[in-house]
């Protein structure tokens, strides 16, 4: 046994050292307040301090720390998507994804090991065409791939023309991949901490003070706190916490539940993703295949996993992994997911002046962590809403200018 | 919930009904602004607590509503459209 680990377990107090900060009361005032210690509460407190030197800050979280969605959601990382906008900020995420790691001083595990979303009609292969000549316009590596090569790369995947859905062709992302969704929430709290940013878990935000349409305060279960400026990143609980502030907006509630199976040897390189089927699977690196599809059929607040959602997930992916019927499932579990009509997330300003908006991340927010932090940040430190997220803001519904990325985005997350 | 009392047929398993929407009254076309408009067609209160939607019993094709809670997922009422459901 090593040397270091019997020093812990004889140890008196615990000797590793707390990364996120030791817990404390909450101050009377801070510049800024960030509701939701998630990837994205974290990553905009983290780029606040570093690019712009703001450290009076206090991250809430009414659970723990990255206990929300970025807990719960299946990783996937991808720029793939079929607008302009959408394309160029999910680029952007990708990038900094790469240099993550060295960043946090943590291992994020980021892998490229690329996606391939299937088509398995012709109305699908335009679709993926369309995207691909996009996804190139913009930079992103995208290509139409048809079976043969499918066949090569991906061995196990049914390619069978007599299945009730024979596969006709795929849209391989070279660039798609993972990370370790725990380690970015951690890296970004982490670092925001050496900087003197404060985390309250256990400290749920109640309400927010207005005063002449400008936020001054925010309630919380341990005491009130007024500040100058304030970010909701609640994700599942978007409209409850944007309804505090007197927000309402186009979104809907919808559990999302995925599951995984006891692992295998590697066998799976790529991610594989079916829209068609309402299921997408990789194997992750300890071997476990990841399992995941559409959201549930009605709108819930409840983290609860369904049978009928396993029995459809199981049906589905049986239909490209047969093999995959002796497999054990080990775990199933629900986040709860904030959609939004046009499948694209709402950043931004909003009707209450120094209340700002990060929302609205449904299914896809995940990859979208690195960039969406950094972009808030700038937001909230200058005032000026970045171009990147100019297309995302909630203006976009009155002028009834929505970023349709629902094509590119059900069951391919 | 793993059924739903049907106001026509009954109670019959989950899987024969489908989602509708919150309900809502919808504004006067000919006199609604944009802004009125758009929140009419975007917008939901989306609250977590009981909520008014529309449910659909696909077989029979028959539109109905629900008080439904959505953080406990009990249906606590189903009734045709005919009763209106602000009035009652
Ligand atoms: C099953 C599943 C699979 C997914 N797969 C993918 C994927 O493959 N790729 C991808 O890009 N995305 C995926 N997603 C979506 C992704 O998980 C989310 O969009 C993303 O994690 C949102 O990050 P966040 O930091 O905004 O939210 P969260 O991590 O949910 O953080 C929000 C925090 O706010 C806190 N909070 C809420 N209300 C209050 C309050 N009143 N006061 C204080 N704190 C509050 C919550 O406790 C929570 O910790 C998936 C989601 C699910 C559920």
């Amino acid at each position: 046994m090593p040397f270091g680990l019997l020093k812990y377990g004889l140890a008196r107090t615990y000797p590793g050292k707390n990364l996120f900060g030791e817990s404390r009361s909450l101050k009377q005032s801070y510049d800024v307040v960030i509701i939701g210690a998630g990837g994205h509460g974290a990553a905009c407190a983290y780029y606040l301090a570093k690019e712009y030197g703001i450290t009076n800050v206090a991250v809430l979280d009414k659970g723990y720390l990255g206990g929300g969605n970025t807990a719960r959601n299946t990783a996937v990382l991808r720029s793939n998507y079929l607008t302009e906008e959408g394309v160029a900020f999910y680029k952007a995420s990708l990038e900094l994804y790469k240099s993550l790691s060295n960043e946090l001083g943590l291992n994020i595990m980021f892998e490229q090991r690329g996606q391939l979303t299937l088509a398995h009609s012709d109305a699908a292969v335009r679709n993926l065409r369309w995207r691909a000549e996009v996804n190139q316009h913009l930079g992103v590596r995208s290509e139409l791939m048809f079976n043969d090569e499918i066949a090569q790369m991906v061995p196990h995947l049914r390619m069978d023309t007599a299945a009730r859905y024979p596969i006709l062709a795929g849209l391989w992302h070279a660039d798609g991949g993972t990370a370790r969704h725990d380690a970015v929430v951690w890296g970004y709290a982490k670092e925001a901490a050496a900087r003197g940013v404060e985390f309250h878990q256990l400290t749920e935000a109640t309400g927010i003070d207005i005063d002449h349409g400008k936020v001054t305060g925010v309630r919380t279960t341990r005491g009130d706190i007024s500040c100058g400026k304030v970010i909701q990143a609640v994700a599942g609980s978007s409209s409850v916490v944007g309804n505090m502030a007197g927000i309402k907006l186009p979104i809907h509630t919808f559990p999302l539940q995925a599951m995984v199976t006891q692992p295998y040897k590697p066998l799976l390189e790529p991610h594989i993703s079916s829209p068609h089927h309402h299921v997408y699977i990789h194997q992750t690196s300890r071997g476990e295949f990841v399992i995941g599809g559409g959201s549930d059929p009605y709108p819930l607040y409840n983290t609860r996993a369904t049978l009928p959602m396993r029995e459809t997930l199981s049906a589905a992916v049986l239909e490209l992994f047969p093999f995959l019927r002796e497999a054990r499932v080990m775990r199933q579990w629900a986040g709860i997911t904030d959609m939004t009509p046009d499948y694209s997330p709402i950043m931004g300003e909003s009707p209450v002046q120094n209340y700002y908006l990060d929302a609205g991340w449904g299914t896809w927010g995940f990859k979208a962590t690195p960039i969406s932090g950094m972009t808030m940040a700038e937001l909230v430190a200058t005032d000026r809403v970045p171009e990147l997220i100019a297309p995302f803001s909630l203006d976009r519904f009155y002028r009834f200018e929505q970023v349709n990325e629902a094509g590119a985005t059900a069951a391919s997350h | 919930m793993k059924t739903l009392l049907c106001p026509l047929n009954g109670i019959r398993n989950i899987d024969e009904f489908i989602y509708g929407g919150e309900y809502h009254v919808e504004p006067d076309r000919k006199q609604v602004d944009r802004k009125a408009w758009a929140e009419h067609v975007f917008f939901d209160t989306n609250s977590a607590g009981v909520v008014t939607e529309w449910w659909c019993h696909t077989p029979s094709s028959f539109w109905f509503l629900a008080d439904r809670d959505t953080v406990t997922d009990e249906v606590i009422n189903t009734y045709p459209f005919s009763i209106d459901p602000v009035e009652r």
